[in-house]
């Protein structure tokens, strides 16, 4: 694709996202926030995931501390934006020092330590009752307000989101494009190769998890002012697995995957309602049978599609690992 | 105090001996087919309902049920997870398959919420439970059965694969499949072999350790978790190391949630792991770069 049909299509999913909830109902215009901010948690996870190639099991967690911190902070009187990015940041320094140790050793250690510290963060947001209010959670958390643009009706909030959002993906985006970012995927395409070259893998790995992890710190600081009443039970590991396989769903590696992702995980079990019970049954048996097929995920379906009714230049197989590194 | 003290060990030796053939069965996948199962929690999970199907739907009696669990859980777990689930997605990488398991451990969860109960349900102990009496500690003798009846299976696996031709093989083929195969040896009925051990030892912890809580979907969660932990902490390459891994775990659980703090115990685990991972990060037993099972 080139790049002025791909500016074209991105302000024409703009453009949808602005009207898109105009004369809906709340419901629907509540179904849209929360999946621009699933979509950022997502687009977190997708840059350790999908760029530094670490599994982690704990964006729900992170999400659980922005959340915390921006109710805790909002309830006692502070304004949003100035509670949010204290949230952001205690992400970053928890996701640095779990990321530490994990990445010491290579493997998938930072699959397990995540595991487990998603179920450390659930105990002690049920536990220490002082802090967190325990399972009753923390209830009345306020929004925003900007002089006259107040964002206590639903319409209004999903704009801040929209615009939270776009701010974060030109973020991402940079982030993605900058030195680093190449790092990050040289990292992925060919860790021996991207070592030879004199990037230093642990630590671009160790950023990767931090920056994803302050992703979910705003995710979570936007998810306790939209409902605005959070308790433990929103930041299990269930919710983690949730945002993994949005990201495996949409595509890992690609920059709009998560939003696709997040769309698809977010909308189908309002398609498949009918289906009662049996929609995250029928949802992990989709997942299996697109890894096996697909396993770039829904991206990954419109290259196939691509690449069989419009002819392109192969890559020599030998230089396919370089070839991708553009 | 010394009673209360020794009571507490031995229970935790007991659930912790069941913890490392869950732990064992993961490290054996691990190692032959560099597959983690994330959905080893609820292959501990599953063949409970499976014997409770037996005894249910098809009035079986006990031990029938039991086989049967035995049966269908290498078949499903085993063979089908292998086929399924293993071959086609290994090539596309180690990322996307544990991500299938992730995928695959909500199906079987989910599965036996939709299709049994989503409440727990009473499962028949194998062994009795009477009280015994061992120096003024008062312990189930289920616990002391359950303890003696893991090892006896880890030491009866050791032997399987240290003492006859297809362990070795299957040890070969874990160490270095490219040179197994120049000699001769069937790795792909190898790495089959040991995806069935897997699914054996997941059902027999299954038929040990549901007695002792409830046949519940969401019993998988910690089950999986714990057994990773115990198969990180005493050292993955080695049957030995999941073992102690495994008890450890077992252990300390019970010595924190008696004498420290309750509502902390689900944190140990990740405590040990991190201090195993700072400090000797290829576990207990293990040695740093060998790959022998």
């Amino acid at each position: 694709m080139n790049a002025w049909l791909r500016r074209v299509l991105i302000l024409v999913l703009i453009a949808l996202a602005i009207g898109a909830p105009l004369g809906q109902g709340n419901y629907i215009i509540y179904v849209m926030t929360s999946w621009l901010i699933f979509s950022i948690a997502a687009m977190g996870l997708n840059l350790t995931l999908g760029y530094a190639g670490q599994i982690s099991l704990a964006q729900a967690s992170f999400m659980a501390i922005g959340a915390y911190t921006t109710a805790l902070l909002t309830l006692s009187g502070w304004h949003w934006l100035a509670a949010m990015p204290l949230g952001v940041l205690a992400c970053f320094v928890v996701g640095f020092g779990l990321g530490y140790p994990a990445l010491r050793v290579k493997g998938h250690f930072l699959a397990f330590v995540t595991l487990a510290f998603n179920t450390l963060v659930f105990l002690v947001l049920r536990n220490e009752e002082w802090l967190t209010g325990g399972t009753y959670g923390l209830v009345g958390i306020p929004r925003p307000t900007f002089g006259l643009f107040s964002t206590m009706r639903s319409l209004p909030f999903y704009y801040f989101t929209l615009m939270v959002t776009i701010i974060a993906a030109l973020a991402m985006w940079g982030i993605v494009r900058s030195p680093w970012g190449r790092a990050f995927r040289a990292l992925r395409e060919n860790p021996i190769r991207a070592e030879s070259l004199g990037v230093d893998t642990r630590r671009i790995t160790l950023l990767a998890f931090a920056i994803g992890s302050m992703y979910g710190g705003l995710a979570g600081a936007l998810i306790a002012s939209l409902v605005q009443f959070i308790e433990p039970g929103s930041f299990g590991l269930a919710h983690s697995l949730r945002i993994l396989l949005m990201v495996a769903v949409g595509g890992a590696g690609y920059f709009f995957g998560p939003f696709l992702g997040a769309g698809v995980v977010i909308l189908l079990p309002e398609i498949l309602r009918f289906t009662e019970g049996y929609y995250l049954i029928i949802y992990a048996v989709l997942v299996i049978v697109m890894l096996i097929f697909v396993p770039s995920g829904m991206i990954g379906i419109w290259g196939r599609i691509r690449d069989r009714f419009i002819a392109r230049p192969v890559a020599r197989a030998d230089l396919q690992q370089g070839a991708q590194l553009k | 105090m010394m009673s209360q003290f020794l009571q507490v060990l031995l229970s935790g030796l007991a659930t912790g001996s069941i913890y490392a053939l869950v732990a064992i069965g993961f490290a054996l996948v691990w190692q032959a087919a560099q597959t983690i199962n994330f959905a080893q929690g609820e292959f501990v999970m599953l063949p409970a309902f499976l014997v409770l199907v037996g005894l249910n739907y098809f009035d079986l009696p006990l031990w029938g049920a039991l086989l049967f669990g035995l049966a269908m859980s290498i078949l499903i777990l085993g063979a089908a997870f292998k086929k399924l689930v293993v071959e086609p997605i290994l090539p596309h990488g180690g990322i996307t398959l544990v991500i299938a398991t992730i995928a695959l451990g909500i199906l079987i969860r989910e599965s036996v919420k939709e299709f049994y109960s989503a409440e727990g349900q009473p499962f028949p102990s194998v062994l009795p439970s009477d009280p015994i009496n061992i120096f003024g500690a008062v312990v189930s003798l289920q616990d002391i059965l359950n303890l003696v009846l893991s090892l006896g299976i880890v030491v009866l696996l050791t032997l399987f694969l240290n003492r006859t031709r297809t362990g070795r093989c299957m040890q070969a083929t874990a160490q270095n499949p490219a040179v197994a195969e120049i000699l001769g040896v069937d790795v792909k009925r190898m790495v089959l072999y040991t995806f069935l051990i897997n699914a054996a030892l997941a059902a027999l912890a299954s038929f040990l350790i549901t007695p002792v809580y409830l046949a519940k979907f969401s019993n998988g969660e910690t089950l999986g978790l714990i057994a990773f932990i115990a198969a990180i902490v005493g050292g993955f390459n080695q049957i030995r190391g999941a073992l102690v891994g495994g008890l450890l775990i077992g252990v300390l659980d019970n010595l924190v949630a008696t004498y420290v703090t309750a509502e902390y115990r689900a944190a140990l685990p990740l405590i040990l792991l991190i201090l195993i991972i700072l400090v000797r990060p290829q576990g207990i037993l293990g040695t740093p770069e060998g790959r022998a099972v």
